[in-house]
């Protein structure tokens, strides 16, 4: 009578697929996710997280044009640069845009070389990542530079809806900190790959855990969630 | 290191991963002040929101000198009045209630109840604390600012939040709270994301999410809708941050100013509205979810029997958490929305009650025939029944949008709020200090004070916020500092609001017995034993008490049942713990 309310716990091994893999995981012990480390878990939910603070900004960011009563800007004109007398419409967006999604390819190869713990390569396509960030950084700062001495300002620009400049700044600016924090931290991991860190499985000078190689994937998670990022403000805000 | 060799006998599967090293702290300053011991971190959130929280005891103590002896107070100023009950609202529903159910008690109780040395990182987990005391920092520095601090309400809506004639709204006020709250928000995300992850993958053997006591339940669930509500608040704080200092017009519409047109336009204060509710309405049962895990074992325990519906405990606390993301703008009926959305927003919130009432049926039918020792922690558990049950019927009444609208902004969605998210949490609150402090202290805190507390506080919450009701159908307005000559008042409406204001002090003195009892325990308090209330969860299961650094001593412990083997018929105990081994497997290994 004693072990009525025991009840045998799912058991290792071979584990079902599909949903009824997942849900033996989710009733297992441990672990819900199995095979998933701590550091990566913790990412992916602050991740999900993040989503819903873009989302809220783009989404305040819609209200506001959609109910505005004066006209909105038109982005073809607005983000548009004139080269040789011609006006080529999102040029300099575009190419930001592929420098941005090209760094999401040179860190998908980091972190490929990264688990085959080739530190050179791995270091140096990080450095690379981090140099197409800054660039896109750059560039943003060129476009804000450009966007202000035409006259827009958060409170007010000569086209229309003063809600045009505000949003655009704010966004742009939360979607270039991410950005930027980004570029500082490949750069303190790609020093620690470059050093041999997680070959040798070094502490971290701050939180004293051994480091591993994950630590790039980690990273590389969180550099594709603010190309992701980069998608949707790009369509939201140039194309519509 | 654990014995990772499988045990073919064993019930329960070898260990997933092998254990983290802890980081030893080396000084004082390590180990006392930033530690990274989920514990301490506890107990140093828990003191923080405990200090803030009396804070905003005194801020209630003048809003209702004011309310109940309007014109004798000269300080209080209608200035000053909406200053204190701006600050007494952020600061008992954000500063209080959230940091202390998820930080103290989050901290605290995750660990040692799923197994598990600490929270998986210890160095954020610090952080967060830390951020946290900046964000309470800033907040108390909008007192001694220039202006004050805001005097918005505590929705802090706008325009008027950041206009002249709101105080702090053109001064430091409302600069330093929009600042304290992104403050709040980001230090809130570094914990939060521990706890979860410690939930979901840093539990011991044989520990599944169904064997989780309902407490980790409660706080994991409203960790998670913190973590997906609160970015919500952060953006409309940037975004009204951003209309004060830099001038743009989010939340601005045209508006004219003391006969000037203000620089703003276009903006749409009602998009704050639905900002600030999305993160509004999860935010209540941010603070209730953990409050009804925690309930749960309280009255399991102390009636000696097993919780009641286990898995619907489980699934009713998902599926709130889940319904609470879809009602928000049931607090925006009057706001000038489409009423289609009332009619959508109406249904999803009384929709709610389902599972709300199957955990009130749960802890009565968990009472039915239980062993039921009133002890002071049972005595506040069964305080929360009541008291939430009675918040939560006149939550039916605000829920339906034809009976809200007239009593919106009356004293009765006063009386409603504070029954159901003030009162009731806070009960349980105490609760679980009466229930938990043993295990953090070694000692138990004193039984007379504890039930001269108990009974201050519960009877004297009923006789301030009953009459409340009473005052709002009668049309008493909320945010007035007086009501002057309304002819539609009685005069008892006035004698009651003196009623109130007495009863509030009684009960604001109580708690100061209940803080001095917190601290003379400490050193006088009655040893208490590693298991003081013969409770089935890992925290009663450890070597040491109050436990050591790494919880557990040598080994994790591992898991054969869930939290609730109580009064089991056969067994020679009336509990179980988690961590005792079946009988058969036990005498094949031959132990005991």
């Amino acid at each position: 009578m004693v072990d009525t309310t025991f009840t045998q716990p799912a058991q290792t091994g071979a584990r079902p697929d599909g949903l009824r893999g997942v849900a033996t995981d989710w009733a297992s012990d441990q672990r819900a996710f199995k095979n998933v480390s701590w550091g990566k878990a913790m990412m992916w939910i602050f991740l999900l997280s993040d989503t819903f603070i873009f989302g809220c900004f783009l989404l305040s960011y819609m209200t506001a044009r959609m109910s505005t009563a004066v006209p909105w800007p038109n982005p073809s004109e607005v983000f548009g640069l004139h080269i040789g007398g011609v006006s080529v419409p999102l040029l300099l967006i575009a190419i930001m845009t592929f420098v941005l999604i090209s760094s999401s390819g040179t860190m998908a190869m980091a972190v490929n070389f990264g688990y085959r713990r080739e530190r050179r390569k791995t270091a140096l396509l990080m450095l690379a990542t981090a140099l197409l960030g800054a660039t896109f950084v750059s560039m943003q700062a060129f476009e804000w530079t450009k966007l202000i001495s035409e006259g827009v300002r958060p409170w007010g620009n000569p086209w229309g809806a003063e809600q045009f400049g505000a949003t655009f700044f704010m966004i742009t600016g939360f979607h270039g900190t991410h950005v930027t924090i980004g570029v500082i931290f490949l750069i303190i991991i790609a020093r620690k790959v470059l050093r041999g860190d997680y070959d040798v499985e070094r502490r971290g000078f701050f939180t004293s855990r051994k480091g591993n190689y994950e630590s790039v994937e980690i990273m590389g998670l969180y550099w594709h969630f603010v190309d992701l990022v980069w998608v949707f403000i790009f369509a939201f805000f140039y194309l519509w | 290191m654990v014995d990772v060799t499988p045990d073919a006998a064993s019930p329960v599967p070898p260990a997933e991963v092998a254990e983290v090293e802890l980081y030893h702290p080396h000084s004082w300053w390590t180990k006392y002040v930033f530690s990274q011991d989920a514990k301490v971190i506890a107990i140093q959130y828990s003191a923080t929101a405990l200090g803030i929280g009396f804070v905003a005891l005194v801020l209630s103590w003048l809003i209702r000198l004011q309310l109940g002896f309007p014109g004798t107070f000269d300080f209080i100023t209608p200035e000053a009045y909406y200053q204190f009950i701006t600050m007494h609202g952020m600061i008992m529903v954000i500063y209080l209630l959230t940091a202390l159910f998820l930080g103290g008690f989050g901290n605290y109780l995750i660990p040692l109840m799923v197994g598990a040395r600490d929270m998986v990182f210890p160095y954020v987990n610090m952080l967060s604390y830390w951020i946290y005391l900046l964000a309470v920092l800033v907040l108390v520095s909008s007192f001694f600012a220039p202006g004050g601090p805001t005097g918005a309400g505590w929705t802090l809506y706008p325009p008027q939040a950041i206009m002249t004639g709101t105080p702090g709204g053109q001064d430091w006020g409302i600069v330093l709270m929009l600042s304290s709250l992104i403050l709040f928000v980001i230090g809130f995300t570094m914990g939060g994301l521990n706890y979860v992850v410690t939930v979901l993958q840093g539990r011991t053997r044989g520990m599944t999410l169904m064997r989780l006591p309902l407490t980790v339940w409660g706080i994991f669930t409203a960790t998670v809708m913190a973590l997906l509500a609160f970015p919500a608040l952060f953006v409309a704080c940037v975004m009204m941050l951003l209309d004060r200092v830099l001038g743009t017009s989010f939340f601005m519409p045209a508006i004219i100013e003391m006969g000037e047109q203000l620089q703003h336009g276009g903006g749409s204060p009602i998009l704050f509205q639905h900002l600030f509710w999305f993160f509004g309405h999860p935010e209540v049962y941010i603070v209730a979810l953990p409050a009804f895990g925690i309930v749960s074992d309280l009255i399991s325990t102390h009636a000696r029997k097993n919780i009641f519906g286990y898995r619907m405990m489980v699934w009713a606390i998902v599926v709130i958490g889940a319904l609470s993301f879809v009602v928000w703008a049931h607090h925006m009926y009057v706001s000038g929305m489409h009423p289609y959305f009332g009619f959508f927003f109406a249904t999803t919130t009384l929709i709610i009650a389902i599972p709300t009432a199957i955990k009130v049926y749960n802890w009565v039918l968990t009472l039915w025939r239980g062993d039921i020792h009133l002890t002071v922690p049972m005595l506040f558990a069964l305080a929360f029944i009541v008291t939430f049950v009675n918040g939560g019927l006149t939550g039916l009444f605000l829920g339906n949008v034809v009976v809200d609208v007239p009593l919106s902004d009356t004293m009765f969605v006063v009386a409603h709020f504070h029954m159901v998210m003030g009162v009731a949490p806070i009960i349980v609150i105490f609760g679980a200090i009466y229930h938990w402090y043993p295990k953090i202290t070694g000692r138990m805190l004193n039984e007379a004070m504890g039930q001269f507390h108990f009974w201050v506080t519960f009877l004297g919450a009923y006789l301030i916020f009953f009459p409340m009701h009473y005052l709002g159908l009668m049309g008493v307005p909320r945010r007035y500092n007086e009501l002057g000559d309304m002819a539609l008042l009685s005069e008892s409406a006035h004698q009651l609001n003196a009623f109130i204001s007495i009863m509030a002090f009684i009960v604001g003195f109580a708690q100061l017995v209940f803080l001095f009892n917190l601290i003379w325990s400490i050193r006088h308090g009655r040893e208490a034993g590693g298991n003081p209330w013969r409770a089935t969860t890992l925290e009663w299961q450890t070597p040491q008490t109050p436990p050591a650094h790494g919880n557990f001593g040598k080994e994790l412990p591992v898991v054969y049942r869930w939290a609730y083997d109580y009064s089991v018929p056969g067994a020679k105990e009336d509990f179980i713990p988690q961590n005792e081994p079946p009988s058969a497997y036990a005498a094949s290994r031959g132990a005991v």
